[in-house]
């Protein structure tokens, strides 16, 4: 099972395939250099095309994940504290920080998917196509969260009266008016895209322990610095 | 603004106007006497009508700009805008009447750190001076009393009339902390700031012309 190449979080590395036929013919190489336990076809191109070489995600696109991965998992967390808090000076404070995180999130998701479209990912590794799959989908429902979960929020923010100035500076353009009615559907929006985020990473993150602990197939090196 | 006074005003003409019309004779003789003082020497007692009058507010909440208003308020003026200077106006205000359109919010406006509604219910202003500025513009001084402060407050006021309806409008700018309006931990004004807008509409009827 080895879901899927977490670690890359790069979303969507191909269910599609633009990007992929490189990733594809690359991929029994890439396996050479980090996994030799489980590949199946190491064999044929051992090493083979430098050009589809690549085993690691770029260092742009590791900064993006680690980053945004900190302030999502940051945000989430205060967003599920504050949510039913009593009113208070530490509410308001908690309710504008994770506005303007989650605003940040939204602008940071919105280049790093401009990135991850100009910018190859290294090919998958050697694994069962369900879990190729897999892997693909979570990346591409992620990155739908990463601009679902906050769209919803801004939107909710509106809809509640209150709206965004980004760091108490910059008011941000409300997309919907104010409305009780409209404010409590998108706050279970909001609600429900988060939860549906958190689910998605604990998918990933299972499938990078399952990828450490049972493959031992290097994956998770793809997302980190090192040498080649 | 502008477009909704206007509409405000026409609607007040209307149905003035229809009053008129339906009442007839009889009647005639009591919508009068509101007019007649009017050539007296005398300010006369104007009346708010409320249900046309506003009294709203805006402050910034960590950059966040915030409106409310007050749902209960009422006034006592005797003025006459061509002798203005003799004139008096005071209002008063029911704190416990504000409201932002967030229950939670307005739950914690009457306690002690805000408005504490329990120990002086409503805020005043009393004119001390009216000065006329010409085109149907004034400027009232006054004091404003809320929660025991009180301060000087200079409001610039515009008139204007329509269907026997005199509409005031102005605005002026004032410091919540000047009247302990947050206290504790809300008196930092990196997060509730200290300037708030107050702006007001108020619908008079029996004000003499301008």
């Amino acid at each position: 099972m080895s879901t899927m190449d977490q670690q890359n979080n790069d979303p969507d590395q191909q269910p599609t395939l633009p990007v992929d036929p490189a990733a594809l013919s690359a991929a029994p190489v890439a396996p050479t250099a980090t996994a030799p336990a489980s590949v199946p076809m190491p064999a044929a191109p051992v090493q083979a095309s430098p050009a589809v070489g690549k085993t690691r995600y770029d260092g742009l696109a590791m900064a993006f994940h680690w980053v945004l991965a900190i302030a999502i998992i940051g945000t989430f967390s205060v967003g599920w504290y504050m949510a039913d808090l009593p009113f208070s000076l530490t509410r308001l404070k908690l309710f504008n920080w994770h506005k303007w995180a989650g605003v940040t999130i939204l602008a940071l998701s919105a280049l790093r998917l401009l990135w991850r479209l100009s910018h190859r990912p290294p090919a998958d590794l050697p694994m069962p196509g369900w879990q190729k799959f897999g892997a693909h989908a979570v990346h591409w429902l992620l990155y739908a969260a990463f601009f679902a979960v906050p769209l919803s929020g801004w939107a909710y923010s509106s809809a509640a009266g209150f709206p965004i100035v980004w760091f108490g500076v910059l008011p941000l353009p409300d997309f919907v008016s104010k409305d009780k009615e409209l404010a409590e559907s998108l706050k279970q929006l909001h609600q429900f895209f988060a939860y549906g985020l958190g689910l998605l990473v604990l998918a990933h993150l299972g499938a990078v322990v399952k990828h450490v602990v049972l493959d031992k197939d290097g994956l998770l090196r793809r997302m980190l610095p090192g040498r080649a | 603004m502008t477009a909704r006074m206007a509409t405000h005003l026409s609607i007040t003409a209307l149905s003035v106007l229809s009053a008129a019309l339906f009442l007839a004779a009889p009647s005639m003789a009591q919508t009068k006497p509101a007019a007649a003082p009017a050539a007296a020497a005398a300010p006369a007692a104007a009346k708010l009508l409320p249900a046309q009058s506003d009294i709203a507010f805006t402050f910034r909440q960590m950059g966040v700009p915030v409106d409310g208003h007050f749902k209960k308020f009422d006034a006592q003026l005797a003025f006459d805008p061509k002798n203005a200077a003799a004139g008096k106006v005071s209002l008063s205000i029911e704190l416990g009447s504000a409201t932002i359109g967030d229950a939670a919010t307005d739950a914690e406006l009457v306690k002690p750190d805000w408005f504490d509604t329990k120990k002086i219910p409503t805020a005043t202003f009393q004119s001390t001076a009216i000065k006329a500025l010409g085109g149907g513009k004034f400027e009232a001084t006054g004091k404003l009393s809320i929660k025991g402060q009180v301060k000087d407050v200079v409001v610039p006021v515009a008139l204007t009339q329509a269907g026997g309806t005199t509409t005031a409008v102005g605005s002026f700018a004032m410091k919540r902390l000047d009247f302990k309006i947050g206290e504790g931990e809300w008196k930092d004004t990196s997060i509730v700031a200290n300037d708030v807008q107050v702006k007001f509409k108020l619908a008079l009827a029996g004000v003499a012309p301008l």
